[in-house]
């Protein structure tokens, strides 16, 4: 099967094609009802063809292997690193996220470098260890080290290799186009399975061996060219190197127009024209933008990186390469990550009602918010770290923040209205106060007017609710 | 543990020996030769699962099996993935009389896939301005400090020093429920901005869907023959009697809905029976970053590509509150010392928030900090420019010390 067939479209593939080359017993091994229930998972990739056990049977291999076939991402997935810090990534299944969703988030490696002092290397290792930020339920992390030969002497580098390794468990990507020392780096870890960076025209074939010997996956980088991009990626496929990913070069300033051009191109073929070669994972190296930082102040340099980064994220690169470890410059970039990795086929909302935190008496505030799933578990993360005992109601807004749900008019008097007297707060608490968010505020008179109850304009973020329930909220009860 | 690695360092090093490795390949030949058609068949089988980690297998056992290698760069073609698509986003000029006005939207392709088609005009910048004192982040208040309740004088910084391609007048007294200031008081603070500045103007209501259409009908026959942009038409106010004075008077709409994309096909619809599609630009609502801005971008990416595959309800140029960003807390908020300064967190969101949305396909952006208006400008005529990069140069990183 020539790849460009072969490979089905994800809108194109539907349950019944998986259905038709399952076992068709219905024996609920894989814990779903029947197979056309498992079928459908599959299509929508909410689980892994492996999990229908008897599928794995020699009888069934050929269709087991049709199966893997049909279900291939139109973008390689690429294992960096071992062990449970191991990286995923590319495993594209789309070019859009809007039709299914993205996998694998875009890994960020932090760089460090052989001439770095010790000291220097160890805090930066630390710092991305470090680095967490709570988002919504998820920790949000930095992923690899990127080592960086400056010094081009290989006992430098492999020095360098080593000290990495002995400190941490994030994977490496080992960078030298110089493949003697990229060798040497290799030698002081050559069981880490690091992303090697990188073969060019010039090197590629010792670059291929090391891939080869060390089983590392390779990065292809022919900066500006996607022919010469293409034709190397061609010659290692044929050589035997499998896990490639692809660096077309990250020109910032004015060569910016580029370098969204060569990615859109590159995963355009890879996902709707079935061009296999360009079928790999891609990566931005957003620190190209440190060669042009003579003279400037740093923060603007650490700017630009952090925003070239951003724009990488949203065109399609699977790995990143930074310089900065500011968390003024990340922070931005990880919640974008998050947010452009989160599924799209996840429901906006929360289910409307009452909810209780702590436990709340007669005479405990209430307060209301809307049922976008961000404002309320914001809302809600706020209460239970600061232990309030609180009711609080969520209004259906549709699934709309509290200002865009006031301004389109989904956020309105009559349904918080509504949903107080559904609630049963009326026999729950003995006072009638209610705290409206203070985006809000401009509902207050006709809440008291459809309500009956008294409106208290709280705060217009929800981090200062303690602080208000603590000034305002015992005066008035 | 030392001994252990010089062990592993030892086999490593052996198997770089480059005759070494001749040998190896030769071997690795031989022994494969048998089955070697099952080769492929095994690969399928060794292959890690979708879910289970990776087990790597010493360098040996990697091997791939050994055909000819090849010893030249193997050429392979590349034509660029260029597509032709059935529709087109319209053209819509907001200008000032006897002043500067721009054109926005006319694309012919998403946004910025110049390897396609150029991009028709480039996207523009108004700097919001506010008639009364509103909340504003530190990191932006600091800038307007001095101009905190004087529209035009705020207008007239926000061009001069911001570069400012149009300027937003946001008539917050209006509402009922602060000032409730009156249409003709309205109109005075938006002369007192055309005055100070030549730029196109956005003229921005209160929310209260009666109040606005009050407001925007006074300013619209007052700036007859001007080409504001009204901000904005929403489904619960009386869409025939705004559409009806907004084409009498030669402005155009803002037809603002919220993430939906029937929504907003449906309140075109209504606004087709009395404007031209010239004069209407959308607004399909920004959330901020970390605060759904996946679903605003996404939103306005399937909204663009919609167009562009001919639908021609979708087909207007793209306006964003973009100032939204600092809705985020993590924009303005002080936080642990880890991620400060907010001084310079609080403007990046706001950037971020706009480059996401601008390679959603975004025409016209409502933004607010004097540094973040400065670099989403910079982004755009680099993105314009049509220069290329440099790659010789760009090698260097590898080996740059910064
Ligand atoms: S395990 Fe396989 S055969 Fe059994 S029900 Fe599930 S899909 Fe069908």
């Amino acid at each position: 099967m020539s790849g460009k067939e072969g490979k089905v479209g994800v809108k194109e593939l539907s349950p019944i094609d998986v259905y038709k080359l399952l076992p068709r017993t219905n024996c609920k091994e894989c814990g779903e009802e029947n197979c056309m229930a498992f079928a459908a998972k599959v299509v929508n990739r909410e689980v892994p063809i492996e999990k229908c056990a008897p599928l794995l049977k020699k009888e069934f291999e050929k269709a087991y292997k049709q199966l893997k076939e049909m279900l291939k991402p139109a973008v390689k997935e690429v294992v960096i690193g071992t062990g449970e810090k191991a990286v995923k990534i590319g495993g594209k299944l789309v070019m859009y996220r809007h039709e299914l969703t993205y996998f694998n988030p875009t890994a960020i490696a932090i760089d460090v470098t052989d001439e770095m002092s010790e000291d220097e290397i160890l805090s930066r290792i630390k710092r991305v260890e470090e680095f967490r930020f709570e988002y919504i339920g998820q920790t949000l992390k930095l992923d690899m080290i990127a080592v960086r030969s400056t010094s081009n002497d290989p006992d430098k580098f492999k020095a360098t290799v080593r000290k990495v390794a002995e400190n941490t468990k994030l994977p490496m990507v080992l960078c030298s186009l110089n493949p003697t020392v990229l060798e040497a780096g290799l030698m002081a870890a050559p069981k880490t399975r690091p992303l090697l960076y990188a073969a060019t025209k010039d090197n590629w074939r010792d670059m291929a061996e090391l891939a080869l010997m060390y089983g590392c996956p390779l990065t292809v980088f022919a900066p500006g060219n996607l022919k010469l991009l293409k034709s190397l990626v061609k010659t290692l496929v044929e050589y035997g190197v499998q896990d490639l990913v692809l660096d077309p070069g990250t020109f910032a300033g004015e060569g910016l127009a580029d370098t969204l051009n060569n990615f859109t191109m590159i995963r355009r073929a890879a996902c709707k024209h079935g061009d296999e070669l360009l079928g790999f994972p891609l990566m931005g190296v957003p620190m190209t933008v440190w060669l042009d930082s003579a003279g400037l102040a740093q923060e603007i340099v650490k700017w630009r990186e952090a925003y070239l980064a951003a724009m990488l994220i949203v065109r399609f690169a699977d790995i990143l390469i930074m310089h900065s470890l500011d968390g003024w410059a990340l922070l931005p970039n990880v919640v974008l990550r998050a947010n452009i990795y989160t599924d799209p086929r996840k429901p906006v909302a929360v289910e409307p009602g009452l909810r209780v935190f702590g436990a709340p008496d007669e005479n405990s505030p209430v307060m209301f918010t809307t049922n976008f799933a961000l404002t309320y578990y914001t809302v809600a993360s706020d209460l239970e770290s600061a232990k309030i005992n609180a009711y609080l109601l969520v209004v259906d807004t549709e699934g709309l923040a509290v200002d865009s749900s006031v301004a389109g008019r989904k956020l309105t008097a009559e349904k918080i209205a509504e949903a107080l007297k559904a609630s049963g707060l009326e026999n729950k608490v003995k006072h009638r106060k209610l705290i409206i968010p203070g985006k809000a505020a401009r509902l207050s008179g006709e809440i008291e007017e459809l309500s009956g109850w008294q409106v208290i304009v709280g705060p217009r973020d929800s981090s200062e609710i303690p602080k208000f329930l603590q000034e305002k909220w015992q005066t008035q009860a | 543990m030392a001994e252990k690695r010089e062990k592993d360092e030892t086999v490593a090093g052996l198997k770089l020996n480059s005759r070494l490795l001749e040998l190896l390949a030769k071997l690795q030949e031989v022994e494969l030769e048998d089955f070697e058609l099952e080769a492929g068949e095994l690969e399928i089988w060794l292959q890690p699962g979708a879910v289970a980690a990776p087990i790597i297998a010493p360098p040996k056992a990697v091997a791939p099996p050994v055909k000819a290698k090849p010893t030249q760069i193997l050429e392979a073609e590349f034509t660029p993935p260029i597509e032709t698509y059935p529709g087109k986003v319209v053209e819509v000029k907001l200008g000032r009389r006897g002043g500067k006005s721009v054109v926005i939207g006319g694309e012919t392709t998403p946004a910025f896939y110049t390897f396609e088609r150029p991009t028709p005009h480039p996207p523009v910048i108004s700097i919001d301005v506010f008639d009364m004192e509103v909340p504003l982040a530190r990191a932006v208040k600091m800038h307007v400090k001095d101009v905190l309740g004087d529209p035009a004088a705020w207008a007239k910084l926000a061009v001069e020093k911001f570069g400012a391609d149009m300027i937003t007048v946001h008539l917050i007294s209006i509402d009922p429920l602060v000032k409730d200031a009156s249409p003709k008081e309205a109109v005075k603070t938006v002369e007192a901005v055309a005055q100070a500045v030549d730029v196109p103007l956005v003229i921005g209501g209160c929310g209260d869907p009666v109040k606005d259409a009050d407001v925007f009908q006074e300013v619209c026959e007052t700036f007859a023959g001007e080409r504001f942009l009204i901000s904005s038409i929403t489904r619960d106010m009386d869409v025939e009697r705004c559409a009806k004075f907004i084409k009498k008077t030669g402005h155009v709409a803002l037809a603002f809905t919220p993430m939906d994309l029937n929504i907003a096909r449906e309140l075109n619809r209504r606004l087709y029976d009395f404007l031209a599609k010239e004069d209407i630009v959308m607004d399909l609502t920004t959330a901020a970053l970390g605060y759904g801005l996946d679903y605003a971008f996404t939103n306005m990416e399937r909204a663009r590509l919609a167009a562009l595959m001919g639908d021609p309800e979708l087909a207007h140029p793209m306006s964003s509150g973009t100032t939204n960003a600092w809705a985020a807390r993590e924009a303005w908020m002080k936080m642990a010392p880890e991620w400060e300064p907010r001084e310079l967190r609080g403007p990046l969101w706001e950037v971020i928030t706009a480059l996401t949305l601008l390679l959603a396909g975004v025409d016209l952006f409502m933004m607010m900090h004097p540094a973040a208006v400065k670099t989403v400008k910079d982004v755009i005529a680099q993105l314009m420019g049509g220069k290329s990069g440099n790659a010789e140069r760009l090698v260097e990183w590898v080996t740059a010390k910064f």
